[in-house]
Parts: C-alpha cells; structure tokens; sequence
C-alpha cells in the first residue's frame, strides 16, 4: 500500500475551487515530483495534504489512515512535514529556536537530532544564535528544510525548494534533497526546475487546471514530446494558459 | 539579484542609522533637559513608567502574537485591583486575616496573599472570554477591527460590572500611613513605590525569561512571526493563544493592582482612562515588541509625570496623547518596530 494516498482530492479558497478531483500517491522511499503551469494547484495540493487548505471532497490517507479532516498540527506529529515555498523560517527567532520549534511536539532529548541538522548544514551550526531573518535565501532554504526534519518524517513535502535560489545554490539543495532520500525519507516535491527534479525523481506527475494530466516515471517524463514541449521548454516562460490542441 | 541586495544593505544601513541618530537626539534632549526639571518628577514618573511597562507588555504580546488591539485591557487592569480589594476585603476578612502596614509598606500582607490570587482569577476570566467570545469570532474568519470593538464591548461591561458590585465612588485597600523616604535633590520615594518597583523589575525579567527559555515563550514567538508554519510545525496554536492571554491578563491584572497601592486608591474608570498610555508606551516602542514596550513606557511615564512641571496636571493624560500622534506622524512602526 502507498505511503501517501490522494485520492480524488476537490480544494480550493472560499468560493473558488482550485482542485478539482487530484489523485497522486507516494510510496515509501520515493522521490515524487509534480509539475504544472503556474496557478495549475500544486502548492494548494500540499496545502491541502498538511492540513492548511480544507479538503471538500476525496481522500487524503497517510501510513493507512484517513488524515483529510485532521488540523495541520495533528498531521506533523503523525510524521508528514511541509516546507512551504515562501515565509518557511521564523525570522526573529535564532536558528537553533527554529529547530527546536521544528521538535515542538517532541518530548524526548533532541539535541542529537539538533547536531545531526547541524553536520548536514554547516552553514547553519556555524552561527546557531543567529537570527534567521538575517540568513541569506539558500541558508534560510536550509533551515526550513532542517526545521522540518527535527521531527524525523516519514514523508517530507517541500514546495519549490530551489525558488529565488542563485543556479550554484540550486545544485547544492538538490544535492541534500537526495541526500534527505537516501536516509530513508520519502519526498513529495513541487518544482519549477522540473527538469532537475524530474531526473532525480522516481514517478512525476503533471498537474493542469487541478487536475491529472499526466503520471510517469520521472524519466519517462523527460523523455515525453509533450511534456518536455509544454513545460520543459529552454524557455523558462510562464504557461498560465492550458496547452494546444 | 545585487540590485535587491544592495537594497537591503541600504535599509539595514538606514535603520541602524535611525538608532544612533535617535538615541543620540534623544539622549541629548533629555540631558539638555535635567537641570530644569525636578528630579522627585522623574523618579515618580519612572514608578509610573514601571507600572505602564507591565500593562503595556502584556498589551503589546496580545498584539503582536494574536494580531488582536485589546481595548479591553485597562478594565483587566481594573478587575485586577477590585478583586483584590474583594479578597483582602471578603474572603481573607472573614478568616481573621486583617492587617495593613506590612513592613515600610502601606498596605498588610492580605494584601500580598490577595495579589496573586486576583492575578490568577483575571488570567483564567481573559481565557473564558476567549473562550466565550473571541474564538468564535476568529473561527468565522472576522477582521481585526472586528474583534477590537468587541473588545470595546467587553471593556464596557467589564466597568459596569465594577460599578454595580462596588459602586462609583473611589475605594482603597486597607491602609496604614508611612514614613516616606528623603532621598537627595529633593526627592521624595513613597514606601509603596519601592514595593511597585520590585514587583515591575520582577514581572519584566520573568517575561523575558519566559520568551526567550521556556518552550511555549519561544511557541509565542513563533506563532508571532508565522502562525500557518507554526500550525505545520505540529504547535499547538489554540494553546498558544490562551497562554498568551492568561499572561498578558496577568500582567494586566498587576498593572491594575500596583496601580491601585501607588495611587493609594482605584475607580472603576481607573484602567480605561490607563489604556491611551498604554497603547502609546507600545506604538512608541514598536507594537508587539516586549522590549520595546518597556522603553516606551518609561518615556511615557517620565515624560508625563515632567510635564507637570510646566502645564497643568490635568492635561497629564494629553502628553501620552501627543507623544502618540507624533510618533505615528514620524514612525509609525515605532522605535523598535521590525517592520512597516
């Protein structure tokens, strides 16, 4: 059975309906990418998933059990975790406070899990009392990616990860991102360097107008005329419109 | 990319800047100032510095983590005092435990056992409030003025309900007169305000400790800065918010109660006609600062109680007033405000 199990999930904001009927799933040990056109619903299907966007309709299970209706709070502590694309650090509180905000839930002694974040970022356990609005955009990526993993996911969820990142920066997350799956977490990843994402990913799916269009191996999906047409272009050019007959 | 770069650099360059210059102005001013002004002023202008820092910190949290403007928190401040009243009055009375003049201080140690207990009850009323009426008003997504004026609401009740249980005229804790301390330049220290002093250093440091130590201070923090990542954080923001307010009701409640020793008596107008200073002490400094409240509130204090110097007392109330419209004028985010 799949880790993750979304199952013709409908969402959306107030009277709009941004998903209409999305199913993705994601097995343990997987890296999974869903591309899309921007305003397709990708980060409103995380939303979704972690709890910050109400689900009307479908499904949204996790390790077996039906977590649609479950409070984000609820839904971290049963191992699924979420770095949002923009505002994903607290930036008046130090880095350390940051992870340890991450551990909240935690009630056992964390700091080795602290010490672990802190090999995996240098960066970061160089100058932990630092302030993490002071950090650059790749540090901060970091961070956000290390204060969602002091909770030991099973399934890690990152919404653009390689966003406003400089093209050296983009490299070196992508590198931790596969180092994160090789320690044994699943990842679920929207992105906009699809092409990066897709080489590195197990399956992907392509998104539009909320809902499925496509699903395939991320390397099939490199290889597919139509995708590498319509969202893997050399141009790096917005598709907000849906794609030609 | 640099372009944006350079720009930050530019405005962190800027704001440092606005510190040196505003301190050093201000420094300047105020020590230009001192020969002309009389010291007994400003050291009682700090004690109410002290008092306003109290209410004001509790004011600013509520905002800063709740993005909630508590109209309601002078009538806390009020509750504060009048339950503590009804304790040593009530309660305490009737087990025998009379007494005033405890050691250089006013007021007897019913006084003292009474303090915290009013403390306790106004923090646990601030939740039931919530509870009660704010919480439904947030789950149904209303904005911030909304809950303002129903705070404005529960303000109104809260000083009728004052009013009926203990009438309008003034009243006062159980008293005994004492010596007042002579100090050099003329300066003359109640006994009390020592005991209001104390109290205020102990609550400030207790704050700060409690923000910058304690898991749920930093869950404040947090939840200030980002309520949506601190929700898929796995905190517990339900319980953020009544922590928030059983400390910022708290902090009111002893505001109220120091208020009422200093003054040496307490009305039931006694906490609204405190909320201008507050308000202005936590825009001064920056709202949802702590740090910055605290600041403000001795400005406020000191420049209020110097005033009275040069205008009439009665015009007190208006300083705190002015110094607010200023400040919004010039800087609306305040002296310690992160943002705009």
């Amino acid at each position: 059975m799949a880790l993750l199990e979304v199952s013709n999930l409908v969402a959306g904001y107030g009277e709009t309906e941004i998903l209409h009927g999305v199913s993705i799933s994601v097995d343990e040990g997987e890296i999974v990418t869903i591309i899309g056109p921007n305003g397709c619903g990708k980060s409103t299907l995380m939303k979704a998933v972690v709890g910050l966007v109400d689900v009307r309709s479908g499904r949204v299970t996790f390790s077996g059990a039906d977590v649609s209706a479950l409070p984000p709070q609820r839904i971290a502590r049963s191992g699924l975790c979420y770095v949002p694309q923009t505002d994903n650090v607290f930036p008046s509180l130090t880095i350390r406070e940051n992870l340890e905000m991450g551990a909240f839930v935690r009630n056992d002694d964390f700091s080795e899990r602290m010490d672990e974040m802190f090999d995996m970022f240098p960066d970061l356990g160089s100058r932990p009392s630092l302030r993490a609005g002071s950090l650059s955009g790749g540090q901060r990526q970091m961070l956000a990616i290390a204060r969602a993993l002091m909770l030991d996911p099973v399934l890690l969820l990152l919404d653009e990860p390689s966003a406003g990142l400089s093209p050296g920066m983009v490299g070196s997350v992508f590198e931790r991102i596969r180092g994160i799956n090789r320690a044994g977490v699943s990842l679920l990843l929207v992105e906009q360097n699809a092409r990066q994402a897709l080489s590195m990913s197990d399956r992907g799916y392509v998104l539009s107008s909320g809902e499925n269009r496509l699903e395939d191996e991320g390397q099939a999906l490199l290889d597919n005329a139509e995708v590498a047409r319509l969202y893997l272009g050399g141009s790096r050019d917005r598709t907000e419109s849906d794609s030609p007959k | 990319m640099t372009a944006l770069r350079t720009a930050i650099r530019r405005i962190s360059l800027s704001w440092t800047a606005w510190h040196t210059t505003a301190i050093i102005v201000f420094g300047a001013f105020a020590l230009g100032l001192l020969p002309f002004v009389k010291m007994g002023l400003v050291v009682n202008g700090a004690i109410l510095g002290a008092i306003i820092a109290v209410g004001a910190i509790g004011l600013t949290l509520i905002y800063g983590i709740l993005n909630f403007a508590n109209i309601a928190h002078g009538d806390y401040m009020t509750m504060g005092a009048y339950l503590t009243l009804f304790i040593v009055g009530g309660a305490l009375s009737a087990l025998g435990m009379e007494a005033q003049g405890f050691g250089p201080f006013t007021f007897g140690y019913p006084t003292l056992i009474a303090l915290p207990i009013a403390v306790a009850l106004v923090a646990a009323g601030a939740i039931a409030l919530d509870v009660a009426i704010y919480r439904r008003l947030r789950d149904r997504g209303v904005s911030a003025v909304v809950l303002a004026m129903a705070s404005l609401g529960v303000a109104i009740a809260l000083r009728g309900l004052v009013q009926i249980v203990w009438s309008g005229d003034a009243q006062h804790l159980p008293r005994q007169s004492k010596p007042v301390f002579h100090l050099p330049m003329d300066v003359r220290v109640p006994p009390d305000a020592i005991f209001v002093a104390l109290v205020a250093l102990a609550l400030v440091s207790a704050v700060y400790l409690t923000l910058t130590r304690a898991k749920m201070g930093k869950a404040m923090r947090a939840t200030a800065d980002n309520p949506q990542l601190a929700l898929v954080s796995g905190i517990d923001t339900q319980r953020v918010i009544w922590w928030t307010w059983g400390m910022g009701a708290a902090l009111a409640a002893t505001a109220g109660i120091l208020l009422a020793v200093f003054q040496a008596q307490m009305l039931p107008s006694m906490g609204w006609r405190f909320l201008i200073p507050l308000f202005a002490a936590a825009i001064l400094g920056g709202i949802g600062s702590p740090y910055g409240a605290l600041v403000g509130a001795f400005v406020i204090g000191v420049a209020s109680e110097v005033s009275t110097q040069w205008i009439n007392p009665s015009y007190k109330p208006a300083v705190a007033f002015g110094i607010l419209i200023v400040m919004l004028l010039a800087r609306p985010r305040g002296i310690f405000g992160s943002s705009g």
